[in-house]
């Protein structure tokens, strides 16, 4: 059984905006996927017609073969959600936050304080428990929504965008939390800006633009689509001019970094054997943007024809 | 117990702190201003009315005074709580659960009530420095008060679905519950108005409701009090209908 199944999902706004067309994806029970897309390309919609809280205008969702027509209870029980825009009570205790919140989902009570007091302390968030939401700091508050999001022990917990706004400690904190909940089997979706995370995190990707899926695949084949990755070398010594490395593009980013584009064709060793023999030892090197990122920027700015729907 | 109980009663006990938590919002205004009613237009104004109805003014109108706390405070308290939770999107807590929109329902309607209540009984007992408050039929009253707060825990309710700014919220309590209120007999017995009024205002829901609690407290009445209680019970059903669907059909609350 998928963890989710979408087909034909299609999304028309009053105002006439089509923000979804027709898209189909599903999601194994244990995955790690990536939803990513630029602003607007219809991932909310998407978290948001899971959750119900847009209804969607034709296609089916089924979340662990639960069809939100006709058993949305039983699908809403499978999930948890972090939405992207903060929506907690502000005048309400974090503690309350998450007793409710299992309330609402049918848990007792006693229950309820034992699974809040366990996910609180999982994001330190322990010491806060009687402070009000709208006293947390912008990390703080996302730690609560997503401890928020667990009070259920959700199957398929869908994130929107939950990092947005933490300071890089907070971030990785949640990645750890994050892995160690998906190994213990639960299936998570991430949508995100910040193509490190999905890269970093999950091991399936799907990029929607316009309202269109233009790829769906494993991390590792995706990124093998990468047709070339731009490199920034530290050499040991200032140079005017960027090297004549042939058959590369080289520039001079700086008089000690060179910038190099290398098709995946050609690999990297060729590079540092051509900079030895003109007396150049490389020191460090670095991505000059993320892997996924290039391709990310590559498949929005020109979607492949056979793919977009 | 089901979890669809669970999760009503989550929403009841979380509303229902509300009032008490804010206590200084809920309790206290309602008490300061029918204090100021029983001042001004019992004792100032009220004795040189003398009776209505063949009762001293005071006792006449004070069953009024609380009906119309009631009223504006089980509308307010569910207007406000429930478009809150629209405004800082917390609404969406509820859903994304599994929770039915009845058990949302009545889980507002459960704050309204318990709000009006206390205030009925914060104004009974300011009622009482200014004049006798001998309860004719107490459980008659208890019940009109209950059905009567959840009717406009109920008319807040749907108010505040389809509100989509501040302004929204504050209209309905202006224009229309201010108006039906004062000319809903609070303050005189309509059997004084001429006889095309009388029939326009036995239009009015709230003049049922008010009549319903003078005849718990004093035994008279400008209506039958099972006209009252038919009347009451017919709103009730009708924006409980209506409350659900509109939360089933999820407008003014999902895109």
């Amino acid at each position: 059984m998928k963890a989710l199944s979408i087909q034909d999902l299609s999304k028309q706004y009053k105002s006439g905006v089509q923000a979804l067309k027709s898209i189909n994806f599903e999601v194994d029970q244990g995955d790690f996927f990536a939803l990513l897309g630029p602003n607007g390309a219809g991932k909310t919609t998407a978290i948001g017609i899971l959750t119900s809280l847009v209804n969607k205008t034709s296609g089916s969702v089924k979340v662990f073969g639960h069809d939100i027509d006709n058993a949305l209870s039983l699908a809403k029980a499978c999930l948890g959600v972090v939405p992207q825009e903060v929506n907690l009570n502000l005048f309400d205790k974090c503690i309350n936050t998450l007793v409710n919140q299992a309330g609402f989902y049918g848990i007792p009570r006693d229950e309820a304080k034992k699974r809040a007091k366990y996910y609180l302390e999982q994001m330190g968030l322990w010491e806060k428990r009687n402070s009000n939401a709208r006293d947390l700091s912008g990390g703080m508050k996302r730690r609560l929504m997503v401890a928020r999001s667990l009070v259920n022990q959700p199957k398929l917990l869908l994130l929107d965008e939950p990092t947005a706004g933490v300071d890089i400690e907070t971030r990785r904190m949640m990645w750890r939390f994050l892995r160690e909940l998906n190994q213990q089997g639960t299936t998570i979706i991430l949508t995100t800006h910040y193509l490190e995370e999905a890269e970093q995190l999950c091991d399936r990707i799907a990029i929607i633009d316009e309202g269109q899926i233009i790829e769906n695949d494993s991390m590792l084949n995706v990124l093998k689509k990468l047709k070339k990755e731009v490199f920034i070398l530290n050499v040991n010594q200032s140079l005017t001019k960027a090297p004549i490395i042939e058959g590369y593009e080289t520039s001079l980013k700086s008089p000690q970094e060179i910038e190099v584009s290398i098709l995946q064709s050609q690999g990297i060793n060729e590079v540092f054997a051509q900079l030895d023999t003109l007396g150049i030892r490389v020191i460090s090197m670095r991505n000059k943007t993320g892997r996924l990122e290039e391709l990310f920027i590559d498949l929005t700015n020109n979607p492949p024809k056979e793919t977009a729907e | 117990m089901s979890p669809q109980m669970i999760s009503m009663f989550a929403l009841m006990r979380k509303e229902t702190s509300r009032v008490l938590r804010i206590w200084v919002q809920t309790l206290i205004p309602p008490g300061i201003t029918m204090s100021l009613y029983f001042i001004i237009f019992g004792t100032l104004i009220g004795k040189r009315i003398g009776e209505m109805d063949g009762y001293p003014y005071m006792e006449y109108i004070a069953p009024g005074l609380i009906m119309m706390s009631v009223i504006t405070n089980s509308y307010g308290n569910v207007v406000g709580s429930f478009f809150n939770a629209k405004i800082q999107r917390h609404i969406e807590e509820m859903l994304v659960s599994p929770m039915d929109e009845t058990s949302i329902v009545i889980g507002y309607l459960a704050g309204g009530i318990i709000r009006g209540l206390f205030v009925a009984t914060v104004v009974s007992f300011i009622a009482l420095f200014f004049t006798e408050l001998n309860i004719k039929y107490p459980l008659l009253a208890l019940l009109v008060i209950i059905m009567t707060a959840s009717v406009f825990s109920l008319a807040g309710l749907i108010n505040a679905i389809f509100a989509k700014k501040f302004d929204d919220i504050a209209v309905i309590p202006s224009f229309v519950l201010a108006p039906l209120t004062y000319l809903g007999g609070v303050f005189y017995t309509v059997s004084l108005l001429p006889e095309f009024w009388q029939t326009v205002s036995r239009l009015n829901p709230i003049l049922y409701m008010v009549n319903s609690m003078r005849y718990s407290v004093l035994g008279t009445s400008d209506i039958e009090i099972m006209d009252g209680l038919l009347m009451i019970s017919g709103f009730f059903i009708l924006l409980l209908s209506v409350a659900v669907y509109l939360l089933k059909k999820g407008i003014g609350i999902r895109d």
